[in-house]
Formats: C-alpha cells, structure tokens, sequence
C-alpha cells in the first residue's frame, strides 16, 4: 500500500481522539452530580461512567494498530448510542433534581 | 425504523451491498460522524452545564427545560450522525449519489431561535 499523502488514517486516529475528549468532558460534569448524596444521582453517574469506558474501548479499538485501515460498522452506531445514553442520564439527572 | 437500527449494527449487512469503496472515502465519512458526534456532545455538555450553573430563573423550571432541551437535541444529533453514516457508507458502495439532509438547515434554525428567546427572556427580567 503507498503512503496516503492526505493521511488519512492518522486524520481519523485523532478525530476518535478529539471526539473521547469531548466525551471526557461529558464525564466530568456528570461526575459533579455523583455527590450530592442521593442514591440516584450515584447510580447515573455510575451509568455514565460505564458508557464513557465502552467508549474508551471503543476508541482505542478504532485508534490504535491497524483499526482504522479496516472497515467496521459496530465502533460508529456504538459510540453514537454511548453519546445519546449520556444525554438520557442527563436527563433523568434533571428531572431527578426538579423539586 | 427497527430495521434501519439494526442495519447499523450489521457490518455484514452493509457490507453486502455493492463493492468497497475506496477506504479513505469510508474513513472520511467516519470523520465526518465524529465531528457531528462532537457537536451533539457540545450540546450534551451545555445541557448538563446550564443544569448545574445557572442560578433559578425567574419563570419557573425555565433552566430545567433549557438544560432538558439541550440533552435531548444532543441525542438527536448523535443518533441522526450514525444513520446519516450508514447512509453514505451505503450510497458509496453502491455508486449513488449521496444522501441529501435538510437536518443541519434544521439544527441551525433550532440553535438560533433558542438563542434569540433567551436573549428575549433574560430582557425580559429574569436576571
């Protein structure tokens, strides 16, 4: 295989990266929410712990070796639905706090 | 709907239709889902971050709602990156043309609008 001058596996390696960073983010905020003593909000943030490492998992699959040279589908839909379960913890996180 | 979710998760099913295309193409497309994914994240993460910083406003459960809508458009990005992906992994392969979206023009309408009640809301005297 000849060199891709648009390097494109390297430009997909850090995409995953960037995109982890963001998740991280994410993480970090709803871990703000683990300590304010109510069961549920420990459980939510356990939950989304839980999501964060699939991704990490899932990054490091796509981002390491020959990940990105081949082509798989189940790393992108798993990745999008860790993304959206985020959003419905954050959700019940809200809702959970609405007095 | 069930079976377009369950396409995503099939590789050998999207691999099935038509021939590879050529693998940059397929590893731009990713990109593209990623940086869409980032922006449903961004959304996740403002939603989270009005939760939790935004004093009580003066209309009532105003900052749960905008922090709900936040999330929920978040999920929604995410979600329509990944059919959005499977649609144009799909169109390659199979040499069509690439699937039209009117969601970005959408998404764009739904950001501003929110933004302009804010700024109508915080004029308003909620501050």
């Amino acid at each position: 295989m000849t060199r891709d001058p648009g390097l494109q596996p390297e430009r997909t390696r850090l995409a995953w990266r960037r995109t982890l960073l963001t998740l991280t983010a994410v993480l970090l905020l709803q871990l703000r929410q683990a300590f304010t003593g109510r069961v549920l909000d420990a459980l939510l943030t356990g939950a989304a712990l839980l999501v964060w490492l699939a991704v990490l998992v899932v990054t490091w699959h796509r981002a390491t070796g020959a990940g990105p040279r081949r082509f798989d589908s189940w790393s992108v839909p798993l990745t999008a639905l860790g993304a959206a379960g985020l959003a419905v913890l954050g959700v019940a996180h809200v809702l959970g706090g609405v007095q | 709907m069930w079976e377009s979710i369950k396409s995503w998760f099939d590789p050998r099913e999207l691999r099935s239709v038509g021939t590879p295309p050529d693998y940059r193409f397929s590893l731009a497309n990713e990109r593209t889902f990623l940086a869409w994914l980032r922006t449903g994240l961004a959304l996740v993460a403002g939603g989270l971050a009005a939760a939790q910083f935004l004093p009580p406003l003066r209309l009532a459960h105003l900052r749960e709602a905008l922090a709900i809508a936040l999330l929920l458009l978040g999920a929604a990005v995410s979600i329509r990156a990944v059919d959005h992906w499977a649609r144009t992994e799909r169109a390659m392969r199979l040499n069509e043309e690439l699937p039209a979206s009117r969601f970005p023009a959408v998404l764009a309408l739904i950001v501003a609008i929110g933004s302009l009640l804010l700024v109508a809301v915080l004029l308003g005297g909620a501050g």
